[in-house]
């Protein structure tokens, strides 16, 4: 609307200071930290430029290797899950109900509530040797398991607890779902199709937009996850659920080991960066635009 | 979705729409209840005394009582629970203020100006959105210990009045891209400058992606962990999050109770704020994904 260019700029200017001080700054300074064996305790002008020493002492480091490995295996078991539930019951949630509301809002309500340190708390006393899983199993004479002492099950609890946020996934399919456009679905039930073939057919295909958007957050956020380990397991037993964020902090400001916990965070930023670019790349050949549909046709008829 | 009431061919699919509407709402209760319940055992828990919490999986309780309000109150240090609470209004509110004045003039910017570059800011303002923090998070570090900001509220605050937060920016050039622009022309005529369009007719317009960002910016807030955690040092200044951690490495073998109050207290603010306007809560998460 304006086309005073130094105004706009002025404008932006809170954003772009923001992001080179806050953001682009530490970015780059990170890397160098991770060529170097700085120390929390010592002054910065004191590290030694060390290569990529950080980086080569990953292969040798069986604690990085543990850690990345459960990483990838919570990441990997918790983003698809969760997208499968919330896609299920936003499914099931967009129907003529009564009291669609009241669902929306009780399934919701956790992924606001679940980062904070209170659940993660609650989650620790749900998952306890006399907690009210346990108990729960006695009661059908079951007898418990000690969930966040075996290595087996700790991690299952940080994953159950993050499932249990599928809710702000289900609200963005439901918005989704609602923009299809309800004569597909007739058009489809003349044709005689079947429910589960239309849910293939059209319901998934016209959702893809919102797919790509909800796996894109969910994969960024599942790789970050700290508060789940550093409150409910500690990371334990036997480092079974450290993932690498909680590795990253530990190595910095509890070992003080800032050269290699910077090359840590190297690490995930580069898993992360994979990721994303492999869905952009690829979403050319699953994600579907019905905008870019109506386009190539239009051209097609002229 | 309606036609197969209409079709009496058979008796199983004059049925169809009330087994149908029976299995899903079958499905939502049961799945509802289980996902809630963890919540009213916490609410029930802070009202019942340790035995009951380990003897009884019910949430209601035998014999309420508010021990654990009042142990748990008082805290196993100095401070009692009111401190934190304050604390934290101290980090949340301003931090609130100043993102949601940074982001909506930032957002104008990109919204209504030609300026040099803005498919590259652009770009970039997405970016931060996946950036992961955590590779930002020693550098940060370093910079706020060279500005002598250690244990201050400084480092959880100030960067906010740079629209750092990428996602909230995003939402807001959402909302003014779908409004029509007849109203901020008409006050260019009548001799606005470009700051006045904002305050006099942007601002009131966009309110609801305003609240949404606030709301969004609250909650989070009341939710971090990881930057308090490393900024703040003494347990004077501590903000809720951490008042909780330390509650439970001191008391946790022995007083749930007086543990799952003070949760039930720190999930208060959020809870209450949600259900009073979860409809923004709702429009701020999907206007990123739909809309765009």
């Amino acid at each position: 609307m304006f086309n005073d260019k130094k105004i706009g700029s002025l404008y932006v200017a809170p954003f772009v200071i923001g992001f080179l001080l806050f953001t682009a700054f530490p970015f780059v300074a990170s890397f160098v930290l991770s060529l170097t064996d700085a120390q929390l305790q010592d002054q910065l002008g004191s590290a030694n430029f060390t290569g990529l020493q950080n980086y080569t002492e990953m292969g040798r480091d069986a604690t990085f290797q543990k850690s990345l490995g459960v990483t990838f295996f919570y990441v990997f078991i918790t983003v698809p899950l969760k997208l499968a539930f919330a896609l299920f019951i936003a499914v099931v949630l967009n129907f003529k109900l009564r009291a669609i509301g009241f669902f929306r809002t009780a399934y919701y309500l956790p992924s606001i509530l679940g980062g904070s340190v209170a659940i993660a708390i609650v989650w620790r006393f749900v998952f306890a040797g006399d907690g009210l899983i346990n108990q729960a199993l006695e009661i059908i004479g079951i007898t418990g398991v000690n969930w966040l002492g075996e290595p087996n099950t700790a991690m299952f609890s940080i994953i159950l607890l993050r499932l249990w946020q599928f809710g702000s996934a289900m609200v963005v399919f439901l918005a989704g779902l609602k923009a299809i456009p309800e004569d597909l679905y007739e058009a489809a039930d003349l044709d005689g199709a079947s429910r589960v073939r239309q849910f293939w057919m059209i319901t998934l295909p016209l959702l893809t937009p919102v797919l790509f958007f909800n796996f894109i957050m969910q994969i960024v956020q599942a790789f970050q996850e700290f508060n789940g380990p550093y409150i409910i397991t500690g990371g334990g037993p036997l480092k079974s659920s450290y993932l690498l964020p909680l590795m990253i902090y530990e190595e910095g400001f509890k070992y003080f080991n800032l050269g290699y916990s910077s090359a840590l965070s190297w690490v995930l930023f580069v898993i992360i960066a994979v990721f994303t670019a492999i869905a952009f790349w690829s979403q050319k050949h699953w994600v579907f635009y019905a905008q870019d549909r109506e386009d190539k046709n239009g051209g097609a008829q002229k | 979705m309606s036609q197969s009431a209409t079709t009496p061919d058979n008796g199983w699919r004059k049925h169809m729409p009330v087994i149908n509407a029976f299995l899903r709402y079958g499905i939502l209760i049961i799945i509802g209840f289980m996902m809630l319940y963890p919540l009213f055992w916490m609410i029930g828990g802070s009202f019942k005394n340790n035995q009951e919490i380990f003897s009884s999986i019910g949430f209601i309780p035998k014999e309420p009582t508010l021990d654990g309000f009042k142990k748990g109150w008082e805290t196993s240090t100095e401070y009692t629970f009111a401190t934190y609470l304050i604390n934290t209004m101290k980090i949340v509110v301003p931090k609130v203020i100043v993102t949601v004045i940074s982001s909506v003039i930032v957002a104008y910017g990109f919204a209504r100006f030609a300026i040099p570059g803005r498919k590259l800011l652009f770009a970039l303002l997405m970016a931060t959105v996946l950036l992961p923090k955590s590779v930002l998070l020693i550098p940060q570090y370093l910079m706020f210990r060279e500005f002598g900001w250690l244990d201050t509220y400084l480092p959880l605050i100030a960067p906010q009045a740079f629209a750092v937060e990428g996602f909230f920016v995003f939402m807001i050039i959402q909302f003014m891209r779908s409004l029509p622009m007849e109203m901020e022309e008409a006050a260019v005529m009548d001799g606005c400058n470009s700051f006045q369009v904002l305050t006099l007719v942007v601002a009131p317009v966009i309110l609801p992606a305003i609240i949404s960002v606030a709301l969004f910016q609250f909650m989070w807030s009341m939710n971090d962990f990881l930057q308090p955690l490393i900024y703040l040092s003494s347990v004077e200044k501590y903000p809720v999050a951490l008042a909780l951690k330390m509650s439970i490495d001191v008391t946790e073998a022995t007083s749930w109770n007086e543990i799952l109050a003070m949760s039930t207290i720190a999930l208060a603010p959020s809870l209450i704020l949600f259900f009073v306007a979860q409809r923004y809560f709702v429009e701020g998460i999907t206007s990123g994904a739909v809309k765009g």
